[in-house]
């Protein structure tokens, strides 16, 4: 590439108004299918079938990952606990970790990698062959026929995977303490819910709803900013997971501020 | 909507008013200029015939007169609205009485071919019977009844336009844009397709704007008329095209000519001379 001192800071420029824009655009497409929440049509057909696709497709993966999350901390954590002579709390420190974070962030990463890839190219591949203009054409909204009805199902369905994570997991952690690591079952289980406030499994339930809403509009976002043909639904649908996973855990760090500062755990 | 609110002032309207109107409009995309101080309108009842080589910006035009697109300069009024200063919102209902036929077709592909057509018809709620019997009605106008549990997959180019075209026409539109029916198909199948276009000028006197870069089905429609009781087009007289049928060129994105099937062939514009040759 040549260099002339002068086009570095041009392109830097038109790199950020880009950027820019694109912040703008992503804000306008979450306000306006915000807006269309409760007006009508509701499409609530449209919810199900995608509550239906994102929520029990999803269900697989999340136990597979919940089960060897939780197993992997009680290993981890019995290890580092047993220098300390305090091999018992095994359980508190698994369901803090699932409850607080893991669940809801491992979750939010799995239905990521599937669901905002799935509507960045679904969107994607309507807007490359018109068909998003053929629905503003025909007199529907595609904010509200496709992109809120992505939301509330993605928000909904991601707040049970959440819970379903987080038992599994703590579940998995109490299989390996008992069956691998020969620790006392009721003792395990017994820290695991005693030492749990109200504080986290609201910090725990909280993160989902906003982990739902950013995987849901980014991969909508993507999907419908789609430009040139197959390569780019190819592209858009790589970036909406990649963006998705990063504004996850990016979030994830901003709301534990917040709730550590509200609750002061 | 106000469906029959609307109605009987359409009857009161005088029949020559002008359905589109574009005035001075310009657009372009990421700095390239595509249409420059576009000008022009179709009257009720009338059927406009948009010329031009590959990439001009006809597609381009058609959308902006769906309000699909926005221009960056001008106004574009429909019915008379101003479109170009509506919000999105608020085009969703004018929509309703605009009938499109993409390009490419552009059928959701996720939907059966009956769901396709009937797309519009469960938006607006018509009870189950009516939608059955008029979704009928549009694919049988187009030769198609055999096909309704068929996904558009399944279908080849020529039957996907015709899909296309019974989706633009079920909702009894006021306004049809059609893009292209015929690009990319063979000479039959296309002449299939311009017949449809005839019939519904002739049929149901439907305003029309018709886009293509084939002269010869642009003459085709320009110097037929449908026969009802033989159900096929036949040729005009010798001499004589549709009155109601003109013609508009577009070059390197500005309006090159606009007048009658007559002043086209006798034009001494070289432009058109070459174009036309
Ligand atoms: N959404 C868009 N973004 C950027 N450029 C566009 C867009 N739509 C059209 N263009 C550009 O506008 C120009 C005109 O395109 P258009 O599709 O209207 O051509 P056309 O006259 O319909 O051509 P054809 O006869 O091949 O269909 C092209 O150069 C195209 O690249
Ligand atoms: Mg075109």
């Amino acid at each position: 590439m040549k260099m002339n001192g002068i086009m570095p800071l041009t392109t830097l420029d038109r790199a950020a108004k880009k950027m820019v824009g694109a912040v703008q655009e992503y804000a306008l497409l979450s306000g306006r299918a915000l807006g269309n929440l409760f007006r009508r049509p509701l499409y609530g057909a449209d919810i199900i079938t995608q509550a239906d696709t994102i929520g029990v497709g999803s269900i697989p993966i999340v136990i597979l990952t919940g089960f060897f999350t939780g197993g992997v901390l009680a290993l981890q954590t019995s290890a580092s606990l047993s220098q300390f002579g305090a091999a018992g709390m095994t359980g508190q420190l698994v369901s803090f970790s699932m409850i607080k974070e893991l669940g809801p962030v491992l979750t939010s990463l799995m239905v990521s990698g599937r669901n905002a890839s799935g509507m960045a190219s679904e969107l994607g591949s309507m807007m490359v062959t018109e068909q998003i203009d053929a629905m503003r054409a025909l007199g529907t909204d595609p904010l509200k026929k496709l992109v809120m009805p992505r939301i509330v199902a993605t928000i909904i369905m991601l707040f049970f995977l959440t819970i379903i994570s987080d038992v599994v997991g703590i579940s998995g952690g109490g299989a390996v303490a008992v069956l691998m690591l020969g620790q006392d079952s009721s003792q395990y289980f017994h820290t695991a819910y005693q030492a749990l406030r109200y504080a986290d499994l609201i910090q725990g339930l909280v993160k989902p709803i906003f982990f739902g809403f950013i995987i849901a509009t980014i991969g909508c976002y993507y999907g419908m900013s789609t430009r040139g043909g197959t390569q780019g639904v190819g592209r858009s649908t790589t970036q909406a997971v990649v963006a998705a996973s990063v504004f996850i855990i990016a979030t994830d760090f901003i709301i534990s501020r917040f709730m550590i500062g509200i609750f002061g755990r | 909507m106000s469906q029959s609110a609307v109605a009987p002032e359409l009857q009161e309207r005088p029949p020559r008013d002008p359905v589109v109107v574009f005035e001075h409009v310009s657009i372009g995309f990421e700095g390239k200029q595509v249409l420059q101080d576009i000008s022009f309108s179709v009257r009720h009842g009338e059927t406009r015939i948009l010329l031009g080589p590959a990439g001009v910006g006809k597609s381009v035009l058609l959308k902006l007169a769906d309000g699909l697109l926005r221009p960056d300069e001008g106004r574009i009024f429909v019915f008379g609205e101003e479109i170009s200063a509506m919000q999105e919102k608020d085009l969703y209902p004018l929509r309703r009485r605009i009938g499109i036929v993409f390009q490419e077709s552009a059928l959701f592909d996720s939907l059966t071919v009956k769901d396709n057509v009937a797309y519009r018809l469960k938006e607006e709620r018509v009870p189950e019977e009516e939608i059955q019997q008029r979704v009928t009605e549009a694919l049988r106008f187009v030769e198609l009844e055999h096909t309704l549990d068929k996904f558009p997959s399944e279908l080849s180019g020529g039957m996907r336009r015709r899909v296309a075209i019974a989706r633009a026409i079920v909702s009894r539109p006021d306004l049809l844009l059609y893009d292209s029916p015929t690009g990319g198909l063979d000479p039959i199948t296309s002449t299939t397709i311009i017949e449809l276009v005839v019939k519904q000028r002739d049929v149901y006197h439907t305003t029309s704007l018709l886009v293509t870069h084939r002269l010869q089905d642009a003459f085709l429609l320009a110097s037929h008329r449908f026969n009802k009781e033989a159900n096929q087009m036949e040729p005009l007289p010798e001499g004589h095209s549709d009155e109601q049928t003109s013609f508009m060129i577009l070059n390197e994105g500005r309006l090159v000519f606009d007048g009658s099937t007559h002043d086209l062939v006798h034009s001494d514009d070289p432009f058109l001379k070459r174009y036309l040759s």
